[in-house]
């Protein structure tokens, strides 16, 4: 087993080191990108609100890996960890939550709208549940236009209360159809564990449509990636849509304004999952263990990431609002 | 050679039998689209010729497959959507208002809904409340999106063409009864624009401005008026949005009179939007306030003798313009 260098394409096993100290690159990005995003609200930098994805990095970046840069997302109002492992740039995502011109949506969407067509982006969704139609007909579109394209839709276990979405799952199922629904179980529907929520079992749904299923620990970014490459194989090769549950833990309050948290769920409850069940130092643990990285390696990606994100911030705060006149245009193509 | 003709429902499938040729992207969706051809049997022939890849049956799911709509547009088709009744609208609100009609501006640009959906409107057919509403105006109140409303054959070929062509989420209602009405349509391609209003017959005492199956109406009414020596212009915008006011406040001005006619309710109403273009562009010409005449505001009734009279008429348009006209 060799050691991380700084040419990790050089040794035994290069493919492996790259794909996993990448991934946790990416995850480190995104927990990054979120603390920064905390900040810019508490210094009343940020207008409105944001949904902070931490905790639950490995799921995005763990599906995002086994993705193409032309498949196709939907995502939802805590979605700035899709966005970002699906290629998207820091920056002009900073200058989108800023209501910035330079960002993704011209400042038009903000935080629970970026929508990105280079990286097959379709758009974070402000409804619960919102964009189950839209990813299931992007894989309608893919199978017609023979494409080869799959697309993944981005749920929170929230939207099993939408009854849309089980009606795309028929069809997506009826049609054989290249999607690929994530639910991810961080237990909270907003302030309401869902427990108070849900009947039944999340996976019995999936079952009821003879979806191919799975559960996977969404802590754990491996894990993830590999139930996803073989969900996203055979949705490719023609074999249909797959649902896939990922438990998982959203470590911040439903959005950056959601301090006392206690009347819904308690501090050790948070501080386990920090602590015990951290994506991020769970795959930094194993990279250490099989000798992927050294803690000096792991400490350059954190740093990398960190000095990113202070810029992406900069210029988002440099960068000019849109012009007024701007208000009407694109209300219509 | 006499002008070849064909009914409403005959013209929209020509329409879409002639886009789907051209355009390989345009694909139906919808319930008992293919071999039933839809209950109306508007689209009878369609799955023959373009098979069942490109008009696609859906289960009863108004919501998930207008969704599968919006993200087909989004990703390079041309879906043309069905909706049998107007009433099953409410079903697939979210997906129209909330994704449909946004997904341009709130990506910025970036993302386009070039889908149109199709479905009907209009009373009288003895079908009780949830199968008789016209709920166009919820779609006209809403930016991001078109809505069309023709009121013949010809205009319902050349106008759903260039919804089909629109880059644009586009609502097009059809009037239900008048789908065996017949008229001159030509064979050859050629689109109407939307936004363009058409001056359905020349007149000079008052102006009727009327959408959709009230067209029709309209048009009766202005025969009988003529033999009592009033002469009535009809207007009909063909779209809410765009909508040509340019046309409409110009024929208010010329006659000083106007009803405007719709079979949506009036109240927060195409009518009520209509006659407030109107009073803004055209106050000081008007001899009298601008009369709205709409479906009563009442869910519509089964009885025929109380349906009957949720709808203007013939006879009620004539009656208000002889008032207003003081004849």
């Amino acid at each position: 087993m060799t050691t991380a260098t700084s040419k990790p394409e050089a040794g035994h096993g290069a493919a492996a080191e790259n794909r996993w100290l990448r991934a946790y690159r990416q995850m480190v990005r995104i927990r990054l990108f979120e603390e920064q995003v905390n900040e810019l609200y508490t210094r009343a930098l940020m207008p409105g609100l944001a949904h902070l994805y931490s905790g639950q990095e490995a799921v995005a970046v763990g599906i995002c890996e086994a993705l193409h840069i032309d498949d196709y997302i939907t995502s939802t109002h805590r979605g700035h960890g899709h966005c970002l492992a699906k290629g998207a740039s820091p920056d002009r995502m900073f200058a989108e939550l800023l209501g910035k011109e330079a960002g993704y949506c011209r400042g038009k969407g903000g935080s629970m709208h970026i929508a990105d067509p280079a990286t097959g982006n379709l758009g974070a969704n402000a409804i619960v549940g919102g964009s189950v139609g839209i990813a299931t007909g992007a894989a309608f579109a893919a199978k017609r236009l023979v494409n080869g394209r799959v697309a993944v839709c981005f749920f929170g276990e929230g939207a099993l209360g939408q009854g849309s979405l089980y009606e795309v799952m028929n069809l997506a199922q009826l049609w054989k159809l290249p999607v690929i629904y994530v639910c991810e179980n961080n237990l909270y529907n907003e302030y309401t564990h869902f427990s108070e929520t849900t009947a039944g079992t999340i996976l019995g749904r999936a079952a009821a449509f003879g979806l191919e299923s799975a559960l996977v620990d969404g802590q754990d970014v491996r894990a993830v990636n590999e139930v996803a490459t073989r969900l996203v194989k055979r949705a490719r090769a023609g074999d249909g849509p797959a649902f896939l549950q990922a438990d998982t833990y959203r470590y911040s309050g439903h959005h950056v304004g959601d301090i006392n948290r206690e009347y819904y769920r308690s501090k050790q409850e948070e501080q386990l999952w920090k602590t015990e069940r951290d994506p991020i130092k769970q795959h930094a643990n194993w990279l250490l263990t099989q000798g992927h990285a050294d803690a000096a390696a792991l400490d350059r990606i954190t740093s990398e990431a960190r000095a990113e994100m202070e810029a992406a911030v900069k210029f988002a705060i440099a960068a000019p609002y849109p012009s007024v006149d701007q208000v009407e245009q694109d209300v219509y193509a | 050679m006499p002008e070849r003709e064909l009914t409403f429902a005959q013209a929209v499938r020509e329409a879409l039998a002639e886009e789907m040729r051209r355009d390989s992207r345009v694909c139906i969706f919808g319930e008992d689209v293919a071999e039933a051809g839809t209950p109306f049997k508007v689209l009878s022939g369609l799955v023959e010729e373009f098979g069942a890849e490109r008009v696609v049956d859906t289960p009863i799911s108004e919501a998930g497959f207008t969704g599968v709509g919006v993200g087909a547009a989004m990703t390079g088709l041309r879906p043309v959507v069905d909706i049998m009744f107007g009433d099953f609208l409410t079903l697939t609100m979210d997906q129209m208002v909330n994704q449909a009609a946004k997904a341009h501006y709130m990506s910025g640009g970036h993302w386009r809904v070039p889908m149109v959906m199709r479905t009907t409107l209009g009373a009288t057919r003895r079908s009780a409340a949830q199968h008789s509403q016209s709920l166009h105006a919820w779609f006209s109140h809403v930016p991001g999106l078109k809505v069309v409303l023709p009121s013949t054959p010809h205009d319902a070929k050349g106008l759903l063409k260039t919804a089909i062509r629109d880059e644009n989420p586009v609502i097009f209602f059809e009037d239900k009864m008048m789908y065996k009405l017949k008229g001159p349509v030509p064979a050859e391609d050629y689109t109407i624009p939307l936004g363009v209003a058409d001056v359905k017959r020349k007149g000079d005492d008052i102006t009727l401005v009327a959408t959709s199956s009230m067209v029709q109406v309209a048009l009766g009414a202005a025969n009988m008026l003529e033999k009592e020596g009033i002469s009535a212009e009809v207007v009909d915008p063909r779209t809410t949005w765009p909508l040509d006011e340019k046309t409409i406040i110009e024929s208010a001005k010329k006659t000083s009179r106007v009803i405007v006619l719709d079979e949506g309710y009036g109240r927060y109403g195409v009518t009520a939007e209509l006659a407030a273009v109107i009073a803004e562009g055209a106050f000081y010409d008007l001899d009298a306030p601008v009369k709205r005449m709409g479906a009563m505001h009442v869910p519509i009734p089964f009885s025929p003798p109380l349906e009957d009279v949720t709808v203007p008429t013939e006879q009620t348009v004539t009656e208000a313009v002889r008032q207003m006209c003081n004849k």
